[in-house]
């Protein structure tokens, strides 16, 4: 048996990376792609706070993954009053539905 | 096999086995409810590999603040009466293989480098030192987020309440 290591954080990153990719990708509902965004996020985080402790790189690793939380909640905030704006104008979230900007 | 290592396991479980949940589970509320088992997870994963104060924010603003949105999100936008909160699905089977291969050739590509590691000491406390280097040498960054959040707040105000 391997002692954990850095390769273990990585490997869990990209599964998290691709389940994440995966919801945004094949989810109807506007709000489940907002949770494989932040799936993605935190993928990214543990890849940087990884490194930060695995790499010679000090705390600054945690600080930038720090940076990316702060703007996650303000993007999950913006992204969720624009989904409430596209109800009230469509009575429906389903991203394969909002379809009037085309032609 | 130490008790790291098991630990480990155990929050790299709880992580990934929730997060397939989400991602499969056709119930949005579900899904939100799979999403916060997740958000635990990594949490514990912050905390094995020594980073406590993120650990912590990441408990606070994810489990406290997006997932509590994520759900306003889910309520606001269905009509409860009706009980139509399940999603539809669409590429399923272009979407997963093509992910597959991805996430196959990433984690070849990881278990085939040879990263240089330095040698882990034994963690100790951030806070002091985030701190420090958040009010020295990220002031400016520090300062810009703190009015990204301001506009983020009245944007999404005003973008919900038109």
């Amino acid at each position: 048996m391997i002692h954990v290591g850095l390769t273990h954080f990585l490997v869990i990153s990209i599964v998290l990376f691709a389940l994440g990719l995966y919801a945004v990708i094949t989810r109807k509902n506007a709000v489940m792609v907002l949770m494989g965004i932040e799936l993605i996020l935190n993928s990214a985080n543990i890849n940087f706070i990884a490194f930060s402790k695995f790499g010679n790189f000090g705390l600054q690793g945690q600080l930038i993954a720090l940076f990316v939380i702060i703007l996650a909640a303000a993007e999950a905030a913006v992204a969720l009053a624009i989904v409430l704006n596209i109800y009230k104008t469509v009575a429906n979230i389903n991203v394969d539905e909002i379809d009037s900007l085309k032609d | 096999m130490t008790t790291y290592d098991i630990i480990f396991y155990l929050f790299a479980a709880v992580t990934l086995v929730s997060a397939f949940l989400v991602v499969t589970n056709r119930n949005i509320v579900h899904a939100a409810f799979y999403l916060l088992f997740t958000f635990f997870g990594v949490a514990g994963i912050y905390v094995m590999l020594g980073a406590d104060f993120i650990a912590i924010v990441q408990l606070i603003v994810y489990v406290g603040g997006i997932l509590i949105l994520l759900l306003f999100g889910v309520m606001l936008t269905n009509k409860i009466t009706s009980v139509d909160i399940k999603t539809g699905t669409i590429h399923l089977l272009p979407a997963s293989i093509v992910l597959g291969l991805f996430s196959g050739a990433l984690a070849a590509i990881i278990l085939n480098t040879n990263w240089t590691q330095v040698e882990t000491k034994t963690a100790e406390g951030t806070t002091a030192a985030l701190g420090n280097l958040l009010i020295n040498e990220y002031a400016l960054i520090f300062e810009l987020l703190g009015i990204l959040l301001l506009i983020a707040m009245v944007g999404a105000a005003s973008l919900a309440r038109r």
